[in-house]
């Protein structure tokens, strides 16, 4: 439709003389200058940078709007599940069986797993005794790849009583954690993010190591875990906890991560490095929660584990 | 006239930046989405010209940097659109805007919008990323930006010229 009026405009003679191709000289040194000031600015500030204020007021504005735009869009993301066929369903039920004949297989062995049942069981107890706290929170945005960065944004800011370097969690493990915080929304680093170092522990044989994200996500997603110790019994299947100690952030302990999926080492290398696969979903993030610390007030329901 | 356009343009801008992360996040393809800030930016470098293209690439880069969930170094988006809406500016110089010809600079626009950003990166250690993945997403970013672009582009341009009659006769 556009190409009518623009065909139209097209036959137009262009004004002699007017040359609006070309840009001066010196405004265009002095937009490169300001972009080589704003990131020097960013760069060697680093946490404390002045680029902070502007940026928390660009996301009081933006972030507010975000999530009414995610709203909007939240009942059409369930429309590609109304053409699924007959014979889709189909496979799901057939795959769903194929699944369930295989745990039932696995609770008949439980006796071989009873170690992992007591991580598992401690790992409860551990939260538990915790006694963590979580924020509920959406995720209404998520950064773009071109960005080379894994963030998004969730629904509760200041006013839920988000902080920044909380932990991030979901029903299936660590998230990830918070960067800076609105009043109404927060920016959270997920795991899977390049610049994403979490101290973890592996839970069968207690080692510890430095899990870092590969910017990958989806299916063949991993994160690299680096083993302090260089022989450091760990083989495929271990679970992966945070490591963290309590009250001293930026992660709290003992929130699962992921499954070791196999093991490498190098003569060249001191340490012996792991490849995880995290329990979370990062392409589905819906809805997390944030620990917080106790007593914080929070404009929403704080989540609690039960008193026993 | 002229306060209009800018208004206009600078809620244009807004609105591409929150349906990238908001809306266009639940189609996005392995995390990359159109982007939707270098379309308005490309749009408004073909209707008035690299000069003005460079201002609005600056100013919605810069946008694009603060804008949550953004934590790169600021000013990297800001340095990116800057030289799209010159490249796009630029482009029109002998080429009278055919549709073919949009699209080519739109294809032109995101290759080199998307490596700016992903080279000032490497130099500023913000984000190592493999070459060859960031070649991949740059690829399949202007697969997503040309898609998008075949509608949303001439509308821009459309508009823009409706704002600024005055300016019509190129």
């Amino acid at each position: 439709m556009g190409w009518d009026s623009l065909g139209r405009e097209r036959r137009m003679r262009r004004e002699p003389g007017e040359d609006r191709n070309r840009a001066s000289g010196p405004l265009l040194v002095a937009l490169l200058l300001a972009c080589a000031t704003v990131m020097t600015l960013d760069h060697v500030g680093g946490d404390d940078s002045p680029l902070e204020g502007p940026r928390r007021v660009v996301g009081e504005v933006l972030g507010p709007v975000e999530s009414v735009a995610n709203q909007a869009v939240e009942p059409l993301t369930v429309i590609p599940d109304y053409f699924r066929t007959r014979t889709s369903l189909r496979d799901d039920v057939e795959r769903l069986e194929k699944e369930n004949a295989a745990l039932l297989a696995e609770n008949r062995t439980a006796g071989l797993d009873r170690n992992r049942l007591a991580e598992y069981d401690d790992l409860a107890t551990s939260a538990a005794d915790a006694g963590r706290r979580l924020v509920p929170a959406r995720v209404i945005a998520i950064g773009p790849r071109q960005s080379f960065s894994r963030t998004v944004t969730i629904d509760a800011g200041s006013s839920a009583g988000i902080t920044p370097d909380l932990t991030v969690v979901n029903r299936d493990g660590l998230v990830g954690r918070v960067l800076r915080v609105t009043r109404t929304t927060a920016t959270v680093l997920l795991v899977a993010d390049e610049q994403s170092v979490v101290g973890s522990r592996v839970t069968s044989s207690m080692e510890i190591g430095f899990l870092k994200g590969t910017g990958e996500i989806g299916d063949d997603g991993t994160l690299e875990l680096d083993l302090v110790d260089a022989a450091a019994q760990v083989v495929a299947g271990d679970v992966v906890t945070t490591w963290g100690s309590q009250g001293a952030g930026p992660y709290v302990a003992g929130v699962p991560v992921g499954t070791v999926v196999s093991v490498s080492s190098s003569p060249r290398e001191t340490s012996r490095r792991a490849l995880v696969r995290p329990f979370v979903d990062f392409t589905s993030l819906d809805l997390v929660g944030v620990v917080v610390k106790g007593g914080t007030r929070s404009d929403r329901g704080v989540l609690q584990a039960e008193k026993k | 006239m002229t306060a209009t356009r800018n208004l206009i343009l600078a809620a244009l801008v807004a609105v591409a930046l929150v349906l990238q992360v908001s809306v266009f996040s639940h189609l996005a393809w392995e995390g990359v989405v159109p982007n939707l800030a270098l379309l308005v930016v490309v749009a408004g470098g073909l209707v008035h010209g690299a000069q003005f293209g460079a201002v609005l690439g600056f100013a919605a880069g810069l946008l694009a940097d603060l804008a949550p969930p953004a934590d790169h170094v600021a000013g990297r988006w800001a340095l990116a659109l800057l030289v799209a809406g010159y490249v796009a500016g630029r482009a029109r110089q002998d080429v009278r805007p055919t549709w073919g010809s949009v699209m080519l600079t739109v294809l032109a626009c995101s290759f080199v919008g998307s490596s700016v950003f992903a080279l000032s990166g490497l130099v500023l250690r913000d984000a190592a990323v493999p070459v060859l993945e960031m070649l991949q997403v740059i690829g399949v970013g202007m697969a997503w930006d040309v898609l998008v672009a075949s509608i949303a582009v001439p509308a821009l341009v459309v508009l823009l010229h409706r704002l600024s009659p005055a300016r019509a006769a190129w």
